[in-house]
């Protein structure tokens, strides 16, 4: 880790210079014929790979090396690869071979084998969901579909190394807009490029940034969200532990653009990496002049400072995330007035999602014209999703706008596992919907998905199988978004909580038809009535599900049945007779012994003493038990 | 600066109303009545509730009517299906968290809530679920919490935390748990409460509410081992009337001993006496300070919730506050002592009553040094609500009862100790006896109207026997707060300072009739109230306290001269540094 004590300045000049050597050392990352002596051990430092011991493979990686007195060989962290479920991911450069699943004592043989033999260790090599073994990373399916535009660095550069993000054209749009372009043009360019709001709601991005630009004012803010909160997405998180510089330089850009000299970075505590990578980008950027005053020798000054937020959902709201930093309750403030006029300390305040900042520092190094030549009519760019749930390819993932879902799940994420079917996926957390399998074809764009009663969300993708209960998941965010309420107004506070009360009812088998009917209104009552997005969007897991999933609900109501066996009170696990070949398997790992059944004679299950485990259900191979 | 008008149509109707004005504003101008629930003119404007919520076209979702301003063009609608449903589905949600025992509750008939069930005619609770568990905190002698009966509209809070500059309470937890706490939850008793009551006040349910000492008063007046006496402050007769529907702050004196002969108390004597002994030491100090050139400025410290604020965030400052009892301390401290040795009584079988507008007095009169020879100086505080409680529990008519006088010898006051009851009365009233002690002449010119009015800080300079005297009336503790740090920094100005806790003063004390937020928001209730005292002052023959006659036989007679030996002994007191609650 480089911690520079000491200032630094650079001249314009002097980048330029550290970007040609850097970039040319660094060419192996990404050439696979590079013409070079050297070779990049790159390990995912990512949160997933870090918690499977890549600081110690690393460490390991290097002992070896050292002792073996190997030379030409370097081992550096990087962000992430992207495909997390393969963790921890190394790939050495530029032979672009990729091992998957690594561990700190494998290190041994590939330093044996692979650096000094020349030799692929073919064990740790991965194989994509066909069984079929994958040497090169670009052959995996996984990122054949995928455009890298936000996370163009993760798992390219070391994100706590401030050269090697200068190598690839970093810190580059910054001088460039302070150079040659004016406050207007800047927006112009961010407008025209068609970048909407990656947060979730979608608000034209250079529109906001005009917003704020027109306010009067002598102190204005900008502010990086990156309090992600949804469960199960990670990009933001991603993007500034692989990337920190990029969120840094394009916000320093906004800053300019909109007349703002000071930054704040809102991002969780429950980050440690991120945070940590962040405080070192910073302390890089100010020691090169890059933050700070009189930026590259011009009359701009800002710089940015990191606010932790406790882990509250609800201060991923931009108004909430506002009183947090302010050292308040993180609870939202009503609307108007909008942060743009009156946000930060009641200073015009542009606030951003980290993915939206990523993408700047491209827009305006390659145009506008060719950002909005990616994506649909109404949506430019890519849009990162975090890929998780019942999918082979667990993971990150950077596509087009307007790919479809089918090609995210199918192509990008390999399929349902365990050869079972898809049955629904989740965008936009608790905020967003179940899309049913009839959208699967869906361009994913931020018009569409609101027209199929889900949203674009800041871009948590969960896929679920047939196993899956959609009353239970619409209960699982429902106690998310209870949990979660800052308790600020009625209808979120109380509301949510009846209507998962409701949902609890209906899992239990005690549901009415009534009740169907009572929770559409509340649902659709709390919509109109709280006060910020979280408490309107609350509602919409369920609104969603009862509507595309509406026999499901009847059935757990009328019917007193879950056919996906998820509601216990409601699952009645039973052995089919006709399949049954009385193996015993299930009476032996029957945890609670209702199971009996002679070995060659057909078994029974007591629904008196079974708890609905569906441990039976799993380990049965006749598929006899349902 | 005149202010541009805006125009607008409600439910149809078009309205022109001035620019900052909101829409609920504008919809009370055409006889349109809004549901409110959190809102608190000026004090509580979060939007919390979701009961005011109206549609206005073009707009997404439901807008504030409470907070959001109006806007040229705008178009208001106020009870469209989806507002109706949106304001039942509130009401609803609010009411099944809430322990609807209504019968049982000490605000049943004077609820905000209540009366929102009434209006929507509610008859059942269609999202009844679980409820936040029921505490109570009732180790105050002042105040109860009670907090199955919170509703989270937050007025407490931001009373005592905009209002008062204390925060001894603010939402904790979150969602479905939030719920109002002290730091680390402890009782308010251990917070940095003042027992102001001003969230009393501000509360729409009954889940702030006097610590009740009825049953005490009841279970005394059926002893007749023991003489009863009453004492009533100035601002209680100008503020009992409404709780029997009588105008907004007349003066109901003349009922008011009659109904607490009714109830059973042997003696009813008028605390304003007390007040004009208060003013006979507290002047007389004052011009000794000045005279011996002690510690000035020289605070008032007849309010005890202002005492215990300055022993908690003042401590160093206390040498500050004139060492006076309160009026009702002292006169309690009298009667037990003069007048028990007078007319031959035991003053341990005295059962000595206060009625006050006030709940901090409650707490003032359990404070161990407000004693003297081992006789408590007063034995039960009761509020003007909890007495009117006691007026209708004992069935009397109180609109139809004859006028009463106080009782003799301690019945008569001046209209010095009168006007006590409002801010700026007690500097008025002092300053009346100080001109005449530093002129040596009967000052005819005795209206001084500066010190008069609502706002929270006024400033005079009077010259008395040709000095400067800079004096400052002080009424809401952030007022306080403010003027302490400008002494505490030797900055100050002032030679002679008031301080009331409540703003407003004691005819606006927490122990007052509680007003709706829409009668808050549309009525100076503190005007009605406070003119109903200068009335009485007006009438008065006798308007400076050192020219009360009942006064003047009592010095000669028992304590000789303000100041004297004996006056400290019975009519004085000293403070201490109290422990404020930090976080650890």
């Amino acid at each position: 880790m480089v911690l520079y004590e000491k200032k630094e300045m650079k001249t314009a000049k002097q980048l330029e210079e550290i970007r040609k050597a850097k970039r040319k050392e660094l060419d192996l990352r990404v050439n696979t014929k590079a013409d070079s002596r050297e070779k990049h051990i790159l390990i995912c430092h990512g949160t997933g790979c870090t918690s499977s011991k890549s600081p110690e493979i690393l460490a390991n990686f290097n002992k070896i090396i050292k002792e073996k007195k190997i030379k030409n060989v370097r081992v550096i962290m990087t962000g992430c690869f992207g495909i997390c479920s393969k963790g921890p991911v190394v790939i050495i450069r530029p032979d672009d071979t990729f091992y998957s699943m690594v561990t700190p004592e494998d290190c041994e043989e590939i330093i044996e084998e692979h650096i000094i033999k020349g030799k692929r260790v073919e064990r740790l090599l991965c194989k994509d969901v066909t069984g079929k073994m994958v040497d090169r990373l670009d052959d995996l399916a996984f990122y054949k579909k995928q455009k890298r535009i936000a996370l163009k660095n993760c798992g390219v550069i070391n994100p706590e190394d401030i050269d090697e993000y200068l190598a690839f054209d970093g810190y580059k749009a910054l001088e460039k807009v302070l150079t040659s372009m004016s406050q207007d043009e800047v927006i112009n360019e961010v407008t025209k490029s068609g970048l909407r709001g990656r947060g979730g709601a979608g608000f034209p991005t250079g529109k906001k940034w005009a917003f704020v630009k027109i306010e009067d004012n002598k102190q204005k803010y900008v502010v990086c969200n990156a309090d992600e909160g949804d469960p199960g997405a990670f990009m933001d998180r991603s993007i500034l532990e692989g990337d920190p510089h990029s969120v840094i330089e394009s916000m320093a850009i906004a800053g300019y653009a909109i007349g703002a000299d000071k930054g704040y970075i809102y991002v969780r505590a429950e980050y440690p990496i991120a945070v940590h990578r962040l405080e070192v980008a910073i302390k890089q950027a100010r020691n090169y002049g890059l933050l700070g005053k009189k930026i590259l020798g011009s009359k701009f000054n800002f710089d940015v400072e990191i606010r932790l937020g406790a882990g509250a959902f609800v201060c991923g709201e931009e108004t909430a995330l506002l009183e947090s930093i302010e050292g308040k309750r993180g609870q939202p403030r009503l609307k108007p007035p909008y942060p743009a006029h009156s946000g930060l300390w009641g200073c015009p305040t542009l606030i951003n999602n980290v993915e939206t900042y990523a993408n700047i520092t491209r827009i305006i190094l390659q145009g506008a014209d060719w950002y909005s030549s990616i994506g649909t009519e109404s949506s430019k760019g890519t849009k990162v999703f975090a890929l998780g749930g019942d999918v082979n390819n667990v993971g990150l993932v950077e596509v087009p706008m307007g790919t479809t879902l089918r090609e995210i799940v199918f192509d990008i994420g390999g399929g349902i596992p365990n050869g079972r079917k898809f049955k629904a996926a989740q965008t936009g957390g608790p905020s967003g919907g179940c899309i049913h399998e009839e959208h699967l074809d869906t361009p994913i764009d931020y018009e569409s998905l609101s027209s199929i009663d889900s949203m674009m969300g800041s871009g948590g993708l969960i896929v679920m199988d047939d196993s899956k209960c959609m009353v239970n998941i619409a209960k699982f965010y429902l106690e998310f978004t209870v949990s979660e309420s800052c308790g600020k107004c009625t209808p979120c506070r109380i509301g949510t909580k009846r209507m998962l009360e409701i949902l609890q009812k209906i899992c239990e088998g005690k549901g009415t038809e009534e009740d169907l009917v009572n929770l559409d209104e509340l649902a659709k009552s709390i919509k109109v009535a709280s006060v910020c997005g979280l408490g309107q969007t609350a509602p919409n897991p369920v609104l969603s599900t009862m509507k595309y999933f509406a026999d499901e609900y009847k059935e757990h109501v009328i019917d007193k049945n879950c056919r996906a066996k998820e509601c216990k009170e409601l699952a009645k696990i039973v052995i089919d007779k006709e399949k049954c070949k009385g193996c015993d398997l299930c009476k032996k790992v029957c945890p609670v012994s209702a199971i009996s059944g002679e070995v060659g004679k057909i078994h029974e299950i007591d629904q008196n003493k079974c708890i609905k485990c569906r441990t039976c259900m799993q380990k049965c191979p006749f598929k006899a038990i349902g | 600066m005149k202010k541009n008008l805006v125009h607008l149509t409600i439910d149809g109707k078009p309205v022109e109303v001035e620019e900052g004005t909101t829409i609920l504003e504008a919809a009370r101008k055409i006889s349109i009545d809004i549901p409110t629930l959190c809102f608190l003119k000026d004090i509580n404007e979060n939007g919390d509730c979701r009961m005011c919520v109206v549609s206005v076209e073009g707009r997404r979702g439901l807008a504030t009517s409470c907070i959001q301003k109006v806007e040229e063009g705008m178009v208001v609608k106020t009870n469209t299906p989806e507002v109706m449903s949106a304001r039942k589905m509130v009401l609803d949600l609010t009411l099944s968290n809430h322990h609807r025992d209504c019968l049982t509750c000490i605000r049943n008939g004077n609820c905000e809530l209540q009366a929102l069930a009434i209006k929507y005619n509610v008859q059942n609770v269609k999202y009844d679920g679980e409820k936040l568990e029921p505490k109570i905190d009732d180790k105050s002698p002042s105040i109860v919490r009670d907090f199955k009966k919170c509703i989270l509209c937050r007025r407490c809070v931001s009373t005592c935390k905009k209002v008062q500059d204390i925060g001894a309470i603010d939402v904790t937890q979150r969602g479905f748990s939030s719920c109002v706490s002290t730091v680390d939850n402890v009782s308010l008793k251990d917070s940095n409460c003042v027992y102001c009551g001003q969230c009393i006040e501000s509360c729409p349910t009954g889940a702030l509410h006097e610590k009740e000492e009825i049953d005490k008063v009841w279970e005394k007046l059926y002893d007749d081992s023991i003489i009863k006496i009453a004492q009533t402050a100035p601002a209680v007769r100008a503020g009992l009337g409404e709780e029997f529907n009588i105008a907004l702050g007349e003066n109901v004196q003349g009922k008011m001993v009659t109904a607490l002969k009714r109830l059973g108390f042997d003696k009813v004597f008028d605390t304003n006496t007390g007040a004009d002994f208060t003013i006979m030491e507290e002047a007389n100090e004052f011009v000794d300070r000045i005279k011996e050139k002690g510690t000035l400025p020289m605070v008032t410290s007849c309010c005890p919730a202002w005492v215990r604020f300055a022993e908690k965030n003042f401590p160093s400052e206390l040498p500050h506050l004139s060492t006076c009892k309160s009026p009702h301390q002292m006169f309690g401290a009298i009667i037990k002592s003069y007048y028990a040795k007078k007319y031959n009584v035991d003053p341990s079988k005295i059962f000595l009553v206060s009625i006050m507008p006030c709940i901090a007095k409650k707490y003032e009169a359990t404070r161990p040094e407000m004693e003297a020879d081992g006789i408590r100086d007063v034995d039960s505080v009761i509020t003007t609500r909890e007495l009117a409680r006691m007026i209708k529990q004992k069935d009397l008519e109180f609109t139809t009862l004859e006028e009463s006088e106080f009782d003799d010898p301690m019945g008569e006051a001046t209209g010095a100790g009168a006007i006590f009851g409002t801010t700026g009365g007690v500097m008025e009233a002092a300053l009346r006896t100080a001109a005449d002690v530093l002129e040596g002449t009967d000052v005819k010119e005795i209206e001084y109207k500066k010190v008069r009015g609502e706002k929270g800080i006024k400033e005079a300079t009077f010259k008395l026997a040709g000095r400067e005297l800079n004096i400052a009336v002080v009424s809401g503790l952030k007022n306080a707060r403010k003027v302490m740090n400008e002494v505490k920094e030797n900055k100050s100005k002032y030679d002679f300072i008031e301080i009331m806790a409540c703003p407003g003063g004691c005819v606006m004390g927490g122990g007052q009739p509680i007003k709706s937020s829409k009668t808050r928001a549309t009525t100076d209730v503190r005007k009605y109230r406070a003119d109903s005292l200068y009335k009485i002052d007006e009438k008065s023959k006798i308007r400076k306290s050192h020219q009360n006659p009942q006064l003047i036989k009592i010095y000669k007679e028992f304590f000789e001269k303000p100041g004297s030996k004996k006056a400290h002994k019975y009519l004085h007191t000293d403070y201490k540094k109290q422990k404020k609650y930090e976080l650890e």
